[in-house]
């Protein structure tokens, strides 16, 4: 009991540092209001069955998989690096899921023999991830490769081994324990929301209530001054690129129990895109400090825009141009630089007139 | 009084203010038609900010530039060269990926019918090496040659654009002897055809075997300029590093070396070697003491403390603590080994300027500890506000970015940093460069009183006044050796500079 007084009382420095997250909320709100006035019925909320429905509800759900990779890219983007082999991991974990459960069905057997347990479905895939993610950390961290090409070569890589896992098919599965991952209900809510929920604050906790997350950013921020003061920069890094990894399992398990397919080709195409600009919209722009809640903020942006043009009945194509158009306009907003040249611009204005 | 038509550059009163510093006062520079001539000075002394007002990297506040009689100012290098004033940098300024001949004519490549024209553009290459006596096959990429070869294509390439005047900034740190004197013919050679040369350098043995005058500079301000031949090395030393703080100091308690030197020395480097880098030295500190690094610039000061502190690994010799080996390879390492680093350039290596006062006093404490075993909150604050009081830090609030902080808080905080750590020994690498005088002052008392603490001080300064006014004991440094030590009341300017102006024996 002591002990967990004690550890209530432990208040990481950077506790306060969250950084300042009111334009993406800003810009997300706007999304919301747009619909409150043009589509009917967005803001309906109903019961069916105890589960909750609703645009909403799905907006926060067909989001999870974003949100979870954002949360890892965010530290990744702290200590000034990216990982653009999210992507590549969701197909993997996927596959590997999928695979474990139907272990022949590649070689075209259709039954499924003894049922996979759920522990193996979920631990063999998230580990891999993590091992995965690693790799990457190690080749930035120890070999001094950069980022960008050191996690270019998974993103490359990693589609052609969840092929290999796949045989190439699309692979299909019946796992009733499993899909609960993907599209079961707790509490009345989606259960991927409520993993989301959980990978948040476990991560908020590891980064603002122990000193991890001020190592991060001091590392983010001067790698070698740093270093001079006895951070271990390379271990963190790494473990940041592993904890993105395993965040980007998990989106990939999500994904592949709600669909009860693993699509090697297409599992979590582009998504790390969309992670990297919830990230960069969320406040976390340069190495050092950093915002898990802005990229919470960033990714129901680009879900919300996407369920918005979706419901509006705009074709599908379009989605990706108006994207662009709007994380261009939040990202200027969020440009501090532009933001102190318009003020500058207004206050010339005003000694003109 | 040499002949006025003589001079091809006068530069009278140049000034140039930074934020925060005066990087050039009042500064006086005259080059002679067919000159070599040397440009002296410790870091920091301004010779490279002359050179960059010179070039147009930077526009000066006051002053005149005058080339040829008529009044000079460049808006680039690019535009300075054109005007006939090339500049070769240390870290040479070309492109390793393309061809020896691209490299002397990007820019002003010969054309033909709007498209280059490759023939001409390779013997034209050719004959411009010719002039410097290299044959080269100047088809070939630049990178697949020596850095000495890389260095003539540079001034290969200045001298073809018609210069009148060529700068060499420091063209010799990363050559060999016979590349040096290989060189040295080269500019000779330049010198006869009429061109001017200044000549950067820290290696006065070049300086005597090149160059026909001497300009010194210090801390931004023109000291004066001399005939190599009339100045004797002491002397030259002496101008470079100079007597600074001529105001009264209070009188320092050093004087204690005879009982400190009783006692056992807890840190012992025996034939410490780094490659390369460092020649073999061993070096004993006792609790209590004050141990000074002099030498010039490229002595082997900051890579000696950067070795103590594992930043860089020995490759031969033995460290000892207590009497007992260790093996530290990391500065993590070291801090575990009570060993604590302020180095040279606060910005890039000491602060993290995005991060506030506080976060950065406590983080090194934290970083000993595990990642989960934290410092409350209010114990970081109660840190934090005893080292902002003690050390009389000037912050608006400990929440504020280390960044916004001037030069001399940004020292202190380093210092509070590690005094909050409790180290054994301290490397202090330049602490009070570039800050004012009255902080320098009081980092000066704080390192006295660290030392009544019983903690040890390895103090790195350029500045000999300093060195004399502070150590206990001062082991001198030149050309990436240790060569003397000297203690008590031997310690003076005039001793030091003597055993840094003898000349280097063997070697050549």
């Amino acid at each position: 009991m002591k002990g967990l007084i004690k550890k209530k009382k432990i208040l990481m420095a950077s506790g306060s540092s969250e950084q300042n997250i009111l334009y993406p909320w800003l810009a997300f709100v706007s999304i919301l209001l747009f619909n409150l006035i043009f589509t009917d019925g967005f803001f309906n909320l109903e019961i069916k069955n105890g589960h909750l429905f609703g645009s909403l509800v799905d907006i926060l759900n067909r989001g999870t998989p974003i949100m979870l990779i954002s949360i890892g890219m965010t530290l990744v983007y702290a200590t000034g690096g990216v990982d653009l082999s999210v992507g590549a991991i969701i197909a993997i974990s996927g596959a590997m899921a999928a695979k474990l459960i139907r272990p022949d069905y590649v070689k075209g057997v259709l039954e499924y023999g003894d049922q996979t347990s759920l522990l193996i479905v979920l631990l063999i895939p998230l580990a891999l991830s993590f091992i995965l993610g690693l790799w990457n950390g190690f080749l930035v961290a120890y070999i001094g490769v950069q980022p960008i090409i050191a996690t270019l070569i998974l993103m490359t890589v990693g589609r052609g081994i969840a092929q290999l896992i796949t045989h190439g098919q699309i692979i299909v599965f019946e796992h009733s324990t499993f899909q609960y991952i993907g599209s079961g209900f707790f509490l009345g809510l989606p259960f991927p929301i409520i993993l989301v929920i959980l990978v948040f604050v476990f991560t908020w906790a590891l980064t603002r209530k122990t000193s991890t997350g001020l190592f991060i950013e001091a590392s983010g921020a001067n790698e070698k001054a740093s270093r001079y003061m006895g951070i271990p920069v390379r271990m963190i890094k790494s473990l940041t690129y592993g904890f993105s990894g395993f965040c980007a399992g998990l989106a990939g398990l999500i994904i592949t129990a709600d669909i009860k397919a693993a699509d090697a080709n297409n599992a979590g195409n582009f998504m790390e895109l969309d992670a990297i600009a919830a990230v960069i919209i969320g406040g976390t722009i340069n190495g050092g400090r950093f915002s898990l809640a802005g990229a919470i903020t960033g990714a129901l942006i680009i879900q919300g825009l996407t369920t918005t043009i979706i419901t509006r009945g705009v074709p599908p194509q379009v989605v990706l141009v108006f994207k662009a158009v709007i994380i261009i306009i939040v990202a200027l907003i969020q440009s501090g630089k532009l933001r102190n040249k318009v003020s500058k611009l207004m206050h010339t204005g005003e000694k003109i007139s | 009084m040499h002949d006025l038509n003589n001079n091809l550059l006068e530069i009278r009163g140049l000034s140039k203010s930074f934020p925060g510093v005066k990087a050039l006062d009042s500064v006086n520079f005259t080059l002679e038609r067919g000159e070599i001539h040397a440009l002296m000075g410790e870091n920091g002394a301004g010779k490279s900010t002359l050179i960059k007002v010179l070039t147009g990297v930077h526009k000066k506040d006051s002053g005149y530039i005058k080339l040829e009689d008529k009044n000079f100012e460049a808006s680039s290098p690019m535009d300075a060269a054109e005007k006939g004033i090339s500049t070769v940098y240390q870290e040479i300024n070309l492109l390793p990926n393309l061809s020896v001949a691209e490299n002397i004519y990007i820019g002003r490549h010969p054309m033909k019918m709007g498209l280059i024209h490759w023939k001409a553009l390779n013997s034209l290459a050719q004959k411009a090496l010719s002039k410097l006596d290299l044959d080269l096959d100047v088809t070939l990429p630049l990178s697949s040659f020596s850095t000495a070869i890389q260095q003539m294509v540079a001034i290969a390439r200045a001298v073809d654009i018609q210069a009148k005047i060529l700068i060499l900034d420091e063209p010799t740190s990363s050559l060999d002897m016979t590349e040096c004197k290989n060189l040295f013919v080269t500019m000779q050679k330049l010198k006869q055809e009429g061109i001017s040369i200044v000549f950067i350098t820290h290696f006065l043995d070049q300086v005597y075997e090149t160059s026909d005058r001497i300009t010194v500079l210090r801390n931004g301000r023109f000291i004066g300029e001399y005939e190599t031949a009339k100045l004797v090395r002491f002397e030259l030393i002496s101008r470079m590093l100079g007597k600074e703080l001529e105001q009264a100091m209070e009188s320092s308690d050093k004087k204690t070396a005879n009982d400190i030197s009783e006692k056992e020395p807890f840190i012992t480097l025996d034939n410490v070697e780094q490659k390369g880098v460092l020649k073999p030295f061993d070096l004993e500190m006792r609790e209590g003491e004050i141990l000074g690094l002099a030498g010039l610039l490229g002595s082997g000061r900051t890579e000696t403390a950067r070795l103590i502190f594992g930043i860089e690994k020995l490759t031969a010799g033995t460290v000892k603590l207590d009497g007992n080996p260790v093996n530290i390879t990391s500065p993590k390492q070291a801090i575990e080994q009570s060993i604590a680093f302020c180095p040279e350039d606060r910005k890039t290596e000491g602060i993290i300027p995005d991060l506030t006062v506080r976060e950065n006093i406590v983080l090194p404490l934290q970083a000993q500890k595990s990642f989960f075993k934290g410092i409350t909150r209010k114990e970081q604050v109660k840190i934090t506000d005893r080292f902002i009081d003690l050390l009389k830090i000037k912050v608006s609030d400990r929440e504020q970015k280390a960044g916004t902080l001037s030069g001399g808080n940004q020292q202190k905080l380093i210092l509070a940093r590690w005094m909050a750590m409790n180290p054994r020994l301290l490397i202090l690498d330049e602490p009070t460069r570039g800050i004012d005088v009255g902080a320098k002052a009081e980092i000066e008392k704080l390192i006295f009183r660290l030392r009544a603490e019983g903690l040890s001080v390895l103090f790195i300064s350029s500045e000999l006044e300093e060195i004399v006014h502070i150590c206990s004991r001062v082991a001198i440094l030149k050309d990436r050796k240790k060569i003397d030590e000297l203690s008590g009341d031997d310690i003076s300017e005039e001793n030091i500079m003597k055993i840094l102006a003898q000349e280097s024996r063997a070697d050549i």
